[in-house]
């Protein structure tokens, strides 16, 4: 195992008006990532995946639990950690006033490499990433995606073992992302270990070899993309009213008219989860025109991520990004 | 060693940003110059009084003055490492093995070394006002304002890493700054203070700085006041240094 950990906790203690709060970021985490995979961190806003993710890089210190990361205990052994694993922020962290090669040449000797090394590294990652058109100017004028390239390039610039990447697209043109999953795709192939946190289901499903949902701190389910799909148990319906009081009465009345699979409703529309749902959306929609609870508008999708996410924590992971 | 490597490697970092714009080095020389030019003439006009030689007011007034450049061309470096933390070079640094201590010396040393550079400026620009100067202690000298420059420096880079912002930041160095300055003598000497005013500025560390360097411009090697300046510079420096060493390692907890 590359990561493992057993009840990683994140207490940060708030000082404010109404004294101390302690606000529980993560809440007892189990992580165990393999060899040479794709681990994805899915989770909205505030979800704990970017405190997980600094506490594996040794930026935050755990409240309690345990971790290896390399092999290497995670309280004790810092200086081999930082040593060994590639990381890369949210923000990037690339030097703004500085070019990107100034970037590179120096990120490779804070890991002990001297000069002539540096450099021969940082050329490699210009060539690999394609930033020769770009690298000699100052990194602030760079577009989005030239930026997210040196920051990348930055955490890989010492050939890590284990790549952690934070919401390493969000933000990014379409290109720039594909792109950028391309790149990530490939170092499967060199054996490096990536573990990346993201906010996007299509996101983690191309690209992640195993997903662990999180969600207020803790994980709710861990499994392949596939494995997690199928457990959601069939095709999603959604059927969409005019008022939450229609949308109540169509629950009650699909309730009844289904043998197997999961009704919910929010606001007022009707989440239903069945198997062979296709067949069974005239059947249905028939019934509840014979009780005049007239329906705006129906979807039928097959299981998704966002699914998984509304199965194993009630909500859906869009209308969280949209708050 | 690490220590010293990482130092460097992070020295020439900042050095970078610094040359990449020097016209700054020389704007925040800018407010000792207009002491020069348009406070300095007043003083001529005091000199006999206690602590104002007559005839002599450039040479006590210009070493003060190099002391208060210390102090203010120092003091507001924290903002820049704000910008650092908030682009996530901080914490891009901090998840490397590089030695903590480093991120800080190496910017340290940088706003030392700008320093003496616009100090040696002002010092040559005086001389035409009749400014006379033991070479030796004017170098000693320098070494006393790179210390200041260290303390000050430090401070701020503390108190920028605490507050992570600049709207915070801001008021607290101007508090600092403004009663430290006025009571170490710097504009007009303390021996016209009265005597509480006086005791109170005992225990400001750049009180002792500023006698120093006056003894010193006056190649006053004996006088006991510039071992004293030196103890509370050079210990006030260490102090906050590893203050501010400690706030960087805080970030990450």
């Amino acid at each position: 195992m590359v990561i493992q950990t057993k009840g990683l906790r994140k207490t940060f203690i708030s000082k404010g008006r109404g004294g101390r709060k302690e606000v529980e970021a993560v809440r007892g985490i189990d992580l165990s990532v393999r060899k040479g995979e794709i681990f994805g961190f899915l989770g909205p806003n505030g979800a704990g995946k970017s405190t997980t993710q600094k506490m594996l890089s040794t930026l935050l210190c755990p409240t309690g639990g345990e971790a290896k990361v390399l092999g290497y205990d995670l309280a004790k052994q810092q200086e081999q950690i930082r040593q060994n694993v590639g990381c890369v922020s949210q923000a990037g962290g690339a030097d703004l006033a500085s070019t990107g090669i100034e970037n590179l040449v120096l990120q490779a000797q804070l890991y002990g490499l001297d000069a002539l090394t540096a450099k021969k590294y940082a050329s490699e990652f210009i060539d690999r990433f394609q930033m020769n058109t770009f690298i000699e100017r100052p990194a602030q004028s760079y577009s989005g995606g030239q930026k997210r390239r040196l920051d990348i390039a930055l955490g890989m610039i010492h050939h890590p073992k284990l790549l952690l990447l934070d919401e390493p697209t969000t933000g990014l043109d379409p290109q720039s992302r594909a792109y950028l999953w391309g790149e990530i795709k490939k170092l499967k192939d060199v054996g490096v270990t990536v573990f990346l946190t993201t906010q996007y289901m299509d996101e983690a499903d191309k690209l992640c070899d195993t997903i662990a949902i999180i969600d207020n701190g803790k994980i709710v389910v861990t499994g392949t993309p596939s494995e997690l799909k199928s457990s959601v148990g069939g095709d999603a319906i959604t059927f969409s009213f005019q008022t939450e009081e229609i949308a109540l009465k169509a629950e009650t009345l699909l309730t009844k008219k289904i043998t197997t699979g999961k009704v919910q409703t929010k606001n007022s529309s009707v989440y239903l989860t069945i198997k062979d749902g296709e067949a069974m959306m005239p059947d249905l929609l028939r019934a509840l025109d014979a009780k005049n609870l007239e329906a705006q508008g129906v979807t039928l999708s097959r299981p998704s991520l966002d699914d998984v996410f509304l199965k194993y924590t009630g909500r859906s992971l869009r209308e969280d990004q949209i708050k | 060693m690490t220590l010293l490597r990482d130092t460097k490697l992070m020295f020439v970092r900042n050095m970078q940003h610094t040359l990449r714009s020097p016209i700054f080095v020389f704007v925040s020389m800018f407010q000792p110059l207009m002491y020069l030019l348009l406070f300095m003439p007043l003083l001529n006009g005091l000199g006999g009084v206690p602590g104002l030689p007559s005839g002599k007011t450039v040479d006590v007034f210009i070493p003060g003055l190099l002391v208060l450049q210390a102090l203010f061309g120092t003091a507001f470096v924290g903002f820049s490492l704000i910008d650092d933390i908030r682009s996530g070079v901080i914490e891009r640094f901090l998840v490397t093995p590089v030695k903590r201590p480093a991120i800080l010396l190496g910017r340290v040393l940088r706003d030392a070394v700008v320093l003496l550079l616009q100090c040696a400026l002002i010092t040559l620009v005086a001389i035409p006002f009749g400014l006379n100067v033991n070479i030796f202690g004017f170098l000693l000298s320098l070494m006393l304002y790179a210390l200041i420059g260290i303390s000050m420096a430090s401070i701020s880079y503390g108190f920028a890493l605490i507050y992570k912002i600049e709207d915070a930041l801001a008021p607290t160095l101007n508090t600092i700054t403004l009663p430290v300055s006025l009571l170490s003598g710097i504009i007009l000497p303390l021996a016209l203070a009265p005597l509480w005013l006086q005791d109170l500025a005992k225990v400001n560390p750049f009180s002792y700085a500023v006698n120093a360097t006056r003894a010193l411009f006056a190649g006053n090697f004996q006088n006991i006041g510039i071992a004293e300046g030196f103890l509370a510079i050079g210990a006030l420096a260490i102090l906050v240094f590893f203050w501010g060493v400690n706030s960087l390692k805080k970030m990450a907890s």
